[in-house]
């Protein structure tokens, strides 16, 4: 019988011929990832170390990534103080994939890795972030961990303990009308399927519109499938993913990509035809409960968000600044852009985008997580609605659980910011 | 295992467990001030010490959705309460064993707010209610983490067993 790509990726690394789903394995760690909780890593790390006479070493220091983006530039002494800290780890221990505070280097995560080139495909990646699942667009398997189980992977170079997961295929046909887009595909899928629809499962996508889309688009997806449960999400690596890695990435050697048997066992296959899709929009207080735009038109906000490792990349900020130009943020609203890294920053800044954003009104912000997830700028006061182009909108997420997170895409808050109500980007808005 | 303190819905978040705000402070000594912060009268009872350890915070299924925030665990750990859920996330299952904190997988459970619950032989049983639920066992490879009293222990040993490096 044949294998899935997670099953063919988690067979290399645990060095064996096959493995199946729910088997038992020890995947050597091809990248393993953290942001500021690398300070709870050295912790652990440390204690792991404790009274075994072992040198407290990094398994292998160029396989250790270190991105600082949660609180960037940081908030607060005590943030401060655990940067100051894992600097003088990664310097002690050279960590050469270090993205300090930067505006050449640093950036979000789950965008410094692809665009360096430090994901490849049939990598198995970790990292301490739940949204490491983006990775899996340029054909890896990378899931989420916590900081205790990154500090055995720092010890050993292995995960422990891992079940091979079943993998659910998920096959997309059909183009996307106008302002319709990745995101709307994955908001309507974890509707279909729930938030915990692919608990302990990969999600494994397939089809001409998958075929059809670029890697920004494939991170999208990638990354919101674990809003479905899912431990990870993949694209199988195909030309578009060697074309990301070779022109954008500017990655140079060989590439061994990994698809799918024809023979692959799939424990079920989900078809989704995107040819009618609506912009979709996730609704207070969970990423499932998914609405089509034309529900919740209409309803004002106050705060409107398009960054984040999520959407946050050159082409969201290219279709934003398109339905902007020449118009204005509505008053009553306010608008914040945060570009996912300081590369896609300088691009927008050269191509205009940025200049539209703020001549419109909005604040264009240094790219970093904060707004996100409420813990560093872009609160919201009580009662008061947010539109984002971000992952999550549970209840407090924005740093008030007194008020609301809608989820969209790019097109939809742009559209939405010139009017100061959720609107269809489709037909000039309204 | 003791009484229900708190009783929770479904996709019970790591933001709804922890907040994203406190997420500077990562010491599992200094996580447990802000456990269930926003339910401020929940949070304030664990504050004054107003709550046993082994109380039992009975919740719907995929607890612990989200993030992969480790302090959602120890914040937990910190005041010694037992989860018991219908289902329970994957991260966070896997950050529960990783740290020790005690949990139990029962699909069907019911159970109030004030209910006494045990434990006993693969079943949670509810002795407010007289009514028995089967937990779930966890797979053999986490209950090796969990048997060697959690993973950094297990790493330890892993770690011991592979010759020193210079």
């Amino acid at each position: 019988m044949g294998m899935t790509v997670v099953e063919k990726i988690l067979a290399r690394a645990a060095g064996v011929p096959a493995v199946r789903a729910l088997d038992i394995v020890e995947p050597r760690v091809d990248l393993a990832m953290s942001h500021e909780n690398a300070a709870l890593v050295i912790n652990q790390f440390n204690e792991i170390h404790q009274g075994t006479g072992r040198e407290p070493k990094p398994w292998d220091p160029d396989r250790i990534a270190v991105i600082f983006d949660h609180r960037v530039p940081a908030e607060g002494p005590k943030t401060a103080t655990n940067q100051k800290l894992i600097r003088g780890f990664v310097a002690r221990h050279g960590i050469a994939k270090f993205h300090d505070i930067r505006g050449d280097l640093g950036g979000i995560c789950h965008q410094i890795l692809p665009e360096r080139g430090y994901v490849r495909p049939g990598f198995v990646v970790v990292g301490t972030d739940s949204h490491t699942t983006s990775h899996g667009a340029l054909g890896c398997f990378a899931f989420g961990i916590g900081a205790t189980e990154m500090a055995s992977v720092w010890t050993l170079g292995v995960a422990l303990n891992i079940e091979v997961p079943p993998t659910i295929k998920v096959v997309v046909s059909g183009r996307f009308q106008e302002h319709v887009g990745p995101k709307d595909l994955i908001l309507h899928l974890i509707g279909r399927l729930t938030a915990q629809g692919a608990n302990f499962r990969v999600l494994e996508f397939h089809g001409d519109t998958i075929a059809a889309m670029s890697t920004s688009g494939r991170l999208t997806i990638c990354n919101m499938s674990v809003e479905a449960g899912a431990t990870g999400g993949l694209v199988p690596a195909d030309a578009e993913t060697e074309r990301y890695l070779r022109q954008e990435a500017g990655v140079t050697g060989p590439l061994a990509p990994v698809r799918p048997d024809a023979d692959a066992v799939y424990e079920r296959v989900v078809e989704v035809d995107v040819s009618r899709l609506e912009p979709q929009i996730a609704c207070p207080h969970t990423v499932d409960n998914v609405k089509p735009i034309g529900e919740v038109a209409g309803k004002a906000v106050q705060q409107i968000v398009i960054g984040s490792c999520t959407n946050g990349r050159l082409d969201d900020l290219e279709i934003a600044a398109g339905i902007l130009r020449g118009k204005q943020v509505a008053p009553g609203t306010r608008m914040l852009v945060f570009p996912a890294s300081g590369r896609i920053y300088s691009q927008a800044l050269e191509a205009g985008y940025l200049q539209e954003f703020m001549r419109a009104g909005a604040v264009v912000m240094n790219s970093g997580c904060g707004p996100c997830l409420g813990i560093h700028q872009g609160a919201l006061g009580d009662e008061e609605v947010a539109l984002a182009t971000t992952n999550r909108n549970f209840k407090g997420r924005m740093g008030n659980p007194k008020s609301e997170v809608y989820l969209c895409s790019s097109a939809v808050a742009a559209a939405s910011a010139i009017t100061g109500v959720i609107t269809d980007p489709r037909a000039g808005g309204r | 295992m003791g009484k229900v303190v708190l009783k929770l819905g479904k996709d019970i978040s790591t933001d709804d467990i922890y907040p994203g705000r406190f997420m500077a402070t990562v010491l599992p000594t200094e996580t447990p001030q802000f456990c269930f912060h926003d339910r401020t009268e929940f949070n304030a009872q664990l504050k004054a010490g107003a709550i046993p350890a082994g109380s039992v915070v009975v919740a719907d299924e995929n607890f612990g959705c989200g993030s992969s925030r480790e302090q959602a665990v120890s914040t937990i750990r910190g005041h010694e309460l037992v989860i018991v859920a219908r289902s329970i996330a994957r991260i966070f299952l896997q950050n529960a064993i990783n740290l020790g904190l005690s949990l139990v997988i029962c699909p069907t459970i019911e159970a109030e707010v004030g209910d006494e619950l045990e434990l006993a032989s693969g079943k949670v049983r509810n002795r407010t209610s007289g009514r028995e639920f089967d937990a779930v066992p966890l797979p053999p490879a986490r209950q090796a983490i969990v048997d060697a009293g959690g993973l950094i222990p297990y790493t330890r040993k892993k770690l011991l067993e592979l010759p020193a490096r210079s």
